[in-house]
């Protein structure tokens, strides 16, 4: 690291590998729809319930990206992020089971590590996340990685 | 939807169709309610300009949705997308044509599955690479 003065404190790394508690998800066929509507994603495996019913799936199924929309539980370790502007680094998937209307999907998530780097946006936090989506057949569905990068903006 | 698309039908370095998307601040406004992210750097331009940002920008995710569009266009509704990549290299804004690419890299079979490996990615209306990323799915034999 460049930067002489980190901004990574010892509440950051506390709060590694730490798991928010569970929050269920109650998925909606409403909310399939309007997520597949929103995206611009006309695939009748969203919407159209005859079509559906006669895939592999047997029924409507979620778009995979869907699962961005699930809430998510507090984190339990707070720390202070010294910057206050964010973006959004990338993403993840590893796909196992489908998500269906009427499933309850249980989200946790835990910060997997925090580290610095100098770019565009100057001096950035990255924070990579591991979240975990399951489903009322205690199956996992989905896991997912995503990298935050906070950053300080530009004084006005 | 383009027809079913077969394991026999595809080899190393064939193309993913490409899926034009035409992003506008409407669509952002609609996937901030989809989705439930409502951070104004996606819908408030004095917002996103004074955090130092060109415009307002379309959502990470919403870029992860039209790659994911654009693989299970491909594999139709008997293909399987395994795993899904997406790094967010560079800033896309509303109102301006995005292409989501790919291309086979791999193909092989593994515990009786069909899978490929592709390089996707998220390319501007003068060809800049914003988003690049990797998929992984299995596609079924030709009946």
């Amino acid at each position: 690291m460049s930067n002489s003065k980190s901004v990574i404190t010892q509440s950051m790394r506390d709060a590694i590998g730490v798991e928010s508690d569970p929050v269920i998800n109650e998925i909606e066929k409403g909310a399939i729809v309007k997520f597949a509507q929103a995206i611009g994603d006309t695939n009748p495996i969203y919407n159209n319930e005859e079509i559906a019913r006669n895939t592999k799936y047997g029924g409507l199924i979620a778009p995979p990206t869907f699962l961005r929309s699930m809430k998510v539980g507090a984190p339990k370790a707070e720390f202070k992020n010294p910057y206050t502007a964010n973006v959004d680094g990338g993403s993840e998937w590893e796909y196992f089971e489908p998500i269906r209307p009427g499933d309850l999907i249980s989200v946790t998530t835990y910060i997997a590590d925090i580290h610095e780097r100098n770019g565009r946006l100057g001096n950035m936090l990255i924070t990579v996340r591991e979240t975990k989506y399951t489903n009322q057949f205690d199956k996992i569905v989905a896991l997912q990685r995503t990298t935050g990068i906070a950053y300080d903006p530009p004084s006005k | 939807m383009a027809n079913q698309t077969y394991f026999e039908d595809i080899e190393e370095g064939s193309e993913v169709p490409t899926l034009r998307k035409d992003p506008t601040t409407q669509q952002l406004v609609k996937y901030a309610g989809a989705s439930g992210d409502y951070y104004q750097i996606h819908y408030d331009k004095a917002y996103a300009l004074n955090n130092g940002l060109p415009d307002v920008i379309l959502h990470g995710a919403l870029k992860n949705a039209f790659l994911g569009q654009l693989m299970t266009d491909f594999i139709g509704l008997d293909g399987t997308l395994k795993k899904l990549n997406v790094q967010y290299r560079a800033m896309d804004v509303p109102g301006t044509p995005v292409f989501a690419k790919g291309v086979v890299k791999k193909k092989y079979i593994e515990k009786d599955e069909n899978i490929l490996e592709c390089d996707i990615w998220l390319e501007t209306h003068d060809g800049k690479t914003t988003t690049p990323g990797s998929a992984v799915v299995s596609l079924p034999n030709k009946p």
